[in-house]
């Protein structure tokens, strides 16, 4: 088991350090210019030098050969950053000038951002902790709902019941984020004021209880997408399962009815969506983005948004990299996790 | 529509069965029709007894006892007719009460106990639910009793295997497990769902003396459900020929298979591979398919598949349904077939096929 996960991580890595490179050298094989982007608009020739400079990237006035060595000499300076850190400005001449302005990255430097004025390490630093707060929201709201919600459309399968739930998540599912997070946003928080109007509060600012109540509307608009496939895949196992031969066993030793849905039929059709929903995390963190757009969040998926929108390729880099780490990890975890529900793969 | 409550060929229980099954019937309402997977099966079983019921899949074996273990209660299964298991239909008590005697009074084992035990929980505490659920005892007490049965089925170092998987266990252990579950609550009827199909011949010798050890012990009632002619041999004081939902034939175990009358019954034992049979023994299969439980046509339903429709003239086979009559051997020995003189039929033309070296030069 050990040797399994230390290979995977071995193969996390490899596959991270395969990604890095391919988002830089997509970056600069594309025609326009980071540097005029991360230095601003209306910057004169010589400053928008001097930024590519300061930040190491290649120029792209090069001829292709050298400039895909510079790109080269871009990629290993970033994975340098990562392994032992580094300072900014990346030239030391410019840093002799104006020691003032250096800026210290420590290692696992994933780089600086002009455009924001902080390494990404910061930014990451700054914005995650909303992120990870809406996701662990969301996906309590959306497992609890789905699991009930699916084991209720499972035990009345055919019934009015049934069809109403799955009918019910599924008009759900239909809207999109951003009119279900408006809906909840003007009318249940604005017009009713059930809600307060959202604003991230940390636990350590507000406590516990105002960090959640700040995170209902946010969380289950997220969670409404998810609801519905989870809604009716739990469904589907719980028949699944119910219809397993050990069912029958259970019900024909005289347990209840309760006991044989719960500790036999639900037991087993658990395993999968454990795996469903370690997996979904991952992607919630980062890919929140029309949600923590609608209720003002500042999290991963804003900063993605305005990274992108500017160029800003340090910030775009380490948010890609975070954002595969975190689904390469979520990965293991399923699979140890796997071992912990699944007494036949434990032995294997 | 069929009227259910018809009951044109029940007999009276006999004085002192067990269980009495009467005119069972077991319906089945699909999107086609109705299903008649049981229809009108009768049977008495008395104390420390065995019934073998014998069939194809698909005829109906499973369904019954099914009905017996009230298994069918919240599906859309229709039932009628009586099961009394000592004095108390079980198709009328309440299904709270109907749980309390499942797994108590009457107990299951089942063909594949791989797919039977669930795969996430270890055997000991599968046991020990059963027993739980029936009696008022601690979780230490439980297991004490797990461990003890375990031991009775044969299972070693009972105390260490009991926290096995399922999936630790090899297929005859876990068959000796599903017995102990099966048997920890001291029940009073047995149904053994095809106990040794899904294993290895050596070991179903050894689950064979297992269950008949057990019977011994416990004065159970044991119902024998299998396609194995062998097993009903080795097992059966009774036996009950089951085709297309029906009885076909049905009356002491060594009757049935030494004077058949019923060419179903026949055809069964024609199927049969006998090591110790000289060579020349052929080995014939049934020809055709068992029909649709779907719309039974008004004959026999063996008809279709049946050689000695033309020794019974007219198409009676085809109209008529046969009552289950006496067999001509006598005896508490019923068969269902219009045939005049099965027994001659059997002598002269079945067993120089099957078994050449019992027929008399």
């Amino acid at each position: 088991m050990v040797a399994y996960i230390i290979r995977r991580i071995v193969v996390g890595v490899l596959m991270l350090l395969a990604m890095s490179g391919v988002v830089i050298a997509l970056f600069f094989a594309s025609p326009i210019d980071p540097a005029q982007f991360a230095c601003g608009r209306n910057c004169p020739p010589d400053r928008i030098d001097e930024t590519r400079q300061a930040l190491g990237y290649p120029d792209p006035d090069l001829p292709p050969l050298e400039k895909t060595a510079a790109t080269f000499e871009t990629w290993g300076g970033f994975l340098k950053g990562v392994a032992v850190g580094r300072q900014y400005p990346v030239d030391e001449k410019l840093r002799e000038a104006a020691p003032e302005l250096v800026t210290d990255c420590p290692a696992p430097c994933l780089g600086y951002s002009q455009n924001n004025q902080m390494t990404v390490n910061a930014e990451i630093v700054e914005n995650a902790p909303v992120s990870i707060s809406i996701a662990m929201v969301a996906i309590v709201i959306w497992m609890v709902f789905g699991i009930l919600f699916g084991v209720l459309a499972a035990v009345t399968k055919g019934s009015l019941v049934d069809r109403g739930v799955v009918g019910a998540t599924l008009v759900l599912y239909a809207f999109p984020t951003f009119f279900v997070g408006a809906l909840l946003l003007n009318y249940v928080a604005i017009k009713f004021g059930l809600f307060p109007v959202p604003g991230y509060v940390s636990i350590a600012d507000g406590g516990v209880g105002q960090w959640l109540v700040q995170l209902i509307l946010p969380g289950f608009t997220l969670a409404v997408v998810y609801m519905a496939g989870y809604v009716r895949m739990t469904r589907a196992f719980v028949l699944e399962s119910m219809s397993e031969d050990y069912i029958r066993t259970a019900r024909s030793k005289g347990l209840k009815s309760p006991k044989v849905l719960f500790k036999h039929g639900l037991r087993a059709a658990l395993t999968p969506l454990v795996t469903m929903a370690g997996l979904d995390f991952a992607g919630v963190l980062g890919g929140a983005i029309i949600t923590e757009s609608v209720f003002n969040y500042d999290g991963l998926g804003k900063l993605a948004v305005a990274a992108n929108r500017n160029y800003d390729l340090p910030t775009i880099i380490g948010l890609v990299l975070l954002l595969g780490a975190l689904v390469i990890v979520a990965n293991i975890i399923v699979d140890i996790l796997y071992a912990f529900i699944d007494p036949r793969v434990r032995v294997a | 529509m069929t009227d259910l409550s018809k009951t044109p060929e029940v007999t009276p229980a006999k004085d002192g069965a067990f269980l009495s099954v009467r005119d069972l019937k077991v319906h089945f309402t699909t999107s086609d029709g109705i299903v008649k997977a049981t229809d009108g099966l009768s049977f008495d079983l008395e104390r420390g007894k065995t019934l073998g019921i014998v069939g194809e899949s698909g005829s109906g074996k499973s369904v019954s006892s099914s009905a017996i273990m009230g298994l069918h209660r919240g599906t859309n299964a229709k039932l009628s007719g009586e099961i009394l298991l000592d004095g108390v239909d079980l198709l009328k008590v309440s299904n709270e009460e109907m749980r309390k005697r499942r797994g108590r009074d009457v107990a299951m084992i089942f063909q594949d106990p791989l797919s039977a035990m669930h795969p996430y929980y270890t055997v000991g505490n599968q046991i020990m639910e059963a027993y739980q659920v029936h009696n008022d005892v601690t979780k230490r007490e439980a297991r004490k009793r797990a461990i003890e049965m375990l031991e009775r089925v044969g299972i070693p170092q009972p105390d260490r295997r009991v926290d096995d998987y399922p999936h630790q266990f090899s297929g005859g252990m876990r068959q000796r497990a599903m017995i102990a579950m099966g048997l920890i609550n001291n029940p009073s009827l047995l149904i053994a769902d095809e106990p040794t199909t899904a294993l290895d011949v050596t070991v179903q010798a050894q689950i064979l003396d297992l269950l008949q050890d057990l019977q011994r012990d416990f004065d159970a009632a044991i119902i024998i459900i299998t396609h194995d002619l062998g097993v009903v041999a080795e097992m059966a004081d009774d036996v009950l020929v089951m085709y297309a939902g029906r009885a076909v034939e049905y009356g002491p175990g060594k009757e049935i298979l030494t004077h058949p009358e019923m060419p179903y019954t026949w055809g069964l034992l024609s199927s049969v591979p006998d090591l110790t049979a000289s060579t020349e023994a052929k080995l014939i299969p049934i020809r055709g398919n068992p029909p649709s439980l779907l719309n039974t046509p008004p004959g026999c339903p063996f008809e279709p598949r049946c050689d000695h429709v033309a020794k019974v003239g007219g198409d009676l086979c085809k109209t008529v349904l046969p009552e289950l009559t006496p067999a001509r051997s006598g005896g508490n020995h019923t068969k269902r077939c219009h045939l005049e003189n099965p027994d001659e039929v059997y002598e002269a033309e079945i067993l120089p096929e099957i078994a050449p070296d019992l027929v008399e030069d």
